[in-house]
């Protein structure tokens, strides 16, 4: 039930997204945006969704049939199985001895999960890319593969800190460690590194070279055509949302919120959900907001951040916390 | 030779190492898109709004009536001399018996044609014009699908008899 919630909700603000991208870019460049389309523009989504399945299929020949599907299904259930391990609520309700929570999932290798799941998220646009028979669509997703990775190692590094702090990798546990302070004002530099890494796990500006268009024409999806297009660039936006997710529960305290304790415990859990929400939405903005902010790296500058910047200063970060924790 | 005080002296210095770092620009990046944000717009809802137009616009051109509904026109020919494109063309004719309520003098132009594809809207016909029959009026001449239909003829240009089908040209004539 609580999934069939999460799983509509999910694609609910996913769709959204999509809509409020093209809205924040047009006020950032003095535009209106989409506005056409019902009353502000609201039902944009539903149009272009519709639009979408309505589109021809098409597949290049000589590409490989069921990986060209593959692809975009993979790319897809990996976005949408993220979400699952967030906590939206503290271990709340007691139905007959057993306590209950607004969560899916509370499994004890949480964060594990995630990363086990966002880096099964490559093999969707890597098998779209190399299914498509085309140099573009390669390129891309070779370039995909490569970031992905190179990115991961220092992502995973950057939340050991968090960790060790909180003793477990079960997220509902670290969501509850930050009932005094937020991670984020323990640990500021996992935090940064953590949220560029975040920006280029997810394919976002300044890294979405994947998708380069003036080298790449559309990068691992110039073949995609229809819904199968459209699940590509759809779980981009879900990828966002499970990303900010994951950001503010690990750093901004997922539902936590200042003064609730002052409050009685079945209002606090329901302002938790609403703030966690709150949180979502802005580091999705954030993303947006980045986006039409800064241009795009080049590859090479992309990867010497990664391996010579981010990878070396998360180590560090590990060390130093490790002797804090260990020695202090 | 210096032409202008404006150029600027280039440097190519080492970047220190907050600029290095990248992020203070990001920062500062993201400062100015999000005053934008907050900025109102100059966007006009096209078909909804329209915008005005400036006072000396020169859009289609109007051939006028005398008050008493008869075309000013004479087809003296000043215009189509006077059109730098050649886009105007005539064919003048003598006025019947009988047809008094319709042409102000004995001549008038049985077929009067622009091309508003060879237009260039200069308005030198209407400073040409010495019967003030032809006007320049801040309609837009509309697109369409054939070069032919761009030839604008007579019945296309002549404004309405009634009154309330007249064209206001009042904007043109005070500049005369």
């Amino acid at each position: 039930m609580l999934a069939v919630i999460l799983f509509v909700i999910t694609l609910g603000i996913a769709a959204y997204s999509t809509y409020f991208e093209r809205k924040v870019a047009a006020f950032m460049q003095d535009r209106i945006g989409p506005n056409r389309a019902g009353p502000l523009g609201l039902l944009q989504p539903i149009a272009d969704g519709v639009k979408m399945i309505f589109k021809e299929e098409h597949r290049p020949t000589g590409s490989n049939r069921i990986l060209f599907i593959l692809g975009p299904s993979i790319a897809m259930l990996t976005a949408l199985m993220t979400s699952a391990v967030i906590p939206w609520s503290p271990k709340y309700f007691e139905i007959g001895g057993q306590k209950y929570a607004l969560q899916i999932a509370d499994i004890n290798v949480g964060i594990l999960y995630i990363f086990g799941v966002v880096s099964l998220g490559v093999y969707g646009i890597l098998i779209g890319g190399w299914s498509s028979n085309n140099k573009y669509s390669l390129l891309g997703a070779v370039r995909a593969s490569s970031q992905m990775i190179s990115y991961e190692l220092a992502m995973g590094l950057s939340i050991i800190p968090i960790i060790l702090g909180s003793e477990s990798l079960q997220l509902s546990a670290i969501v509850e460690s930050q009932h005094e302070i937020w991670n984020v004002f323990k640990y500021p530099f996992g935090f940064l590194i953590f949220l560029i890494c975040a920006f280029a796990e997810t394919n976002r500006t300044p890294f979405d070279l994947p998708e380069c268009e003036t080298e790449l024409v559309g990068g691992y999806h110039t073949e995609y055509t229809s819904m199968k297009l459209g699940f590509f660039l759809f779980s981009e936006y879900v990828n966002m949302f499970a990303s900010s997710a994951v950001i503010s529960t690990l750093f901004f305290g997922g539902y936590h919120f200042p003064g609730m304790s002052l409050l009685p415990a079945g209002v606090a859990v329901l302002v938790g959900v609403a703030v966690l929400f709150a949180k979502i939405v802005f580091f999705i903005f954030f993303f947006m907001w980045i986006r039409w902010t800064i241009p795009r790296f080049r590859y090479d500058q992309l990867m010497r951040l990664g391996w010579q910047v981010l990878m070396p200063l998360a180590i560090l970060l590990v060390v130093v916390y490790g002797a804090i924790f260990s020695f202090i | 030779m210096q032409l202008t005080n404006r150029s600027k002296q280039v440097s190519n210095k080492e970047m220190t190492f907050t600029e290095r770092m990248y992020l203070p620009a990001i920062v500062g990046g993201l400062r100015v898109t999000f005053s934008h944000m907050l900025k109102k717009g100059a966007t006009v809802q096209y078909p909804e709004q329209v915008r005005e137009h400036s006072v000396i616009f020169r859009g289609q051109h109007v051939l006028k009536r005398d008050a008493e509904g008869r075309e000013n026109c004479t087809a003296c020919g000043l215009c189509a001399v006077s059109c730098p494109a050649e886009a105007i063309t005539i064919v003048a004719g003598e006025r019947q018996k009988g047809e008094e309520h319709l042409y102000r003098e004995e001549k008038y132009a049985v077929e009067y044609d622009i091309n508003m594809l060879r237009c260039i809207f200069c308005g030198l016909c209407e400073e040409a014009c010495p019967k003030d029959a032809i006007y320049l009026t801040d309609r837009i001449v509309a697109s369409n699908y054939e070069r032919s239909d761009f030839i604008f003829h007579k019945e296309d240009l002549v404004e309405k008899v009634a009154l309330e089908g007249r064209i206001d040209i009042s904007k043109r004539k005070k500049d005369k």
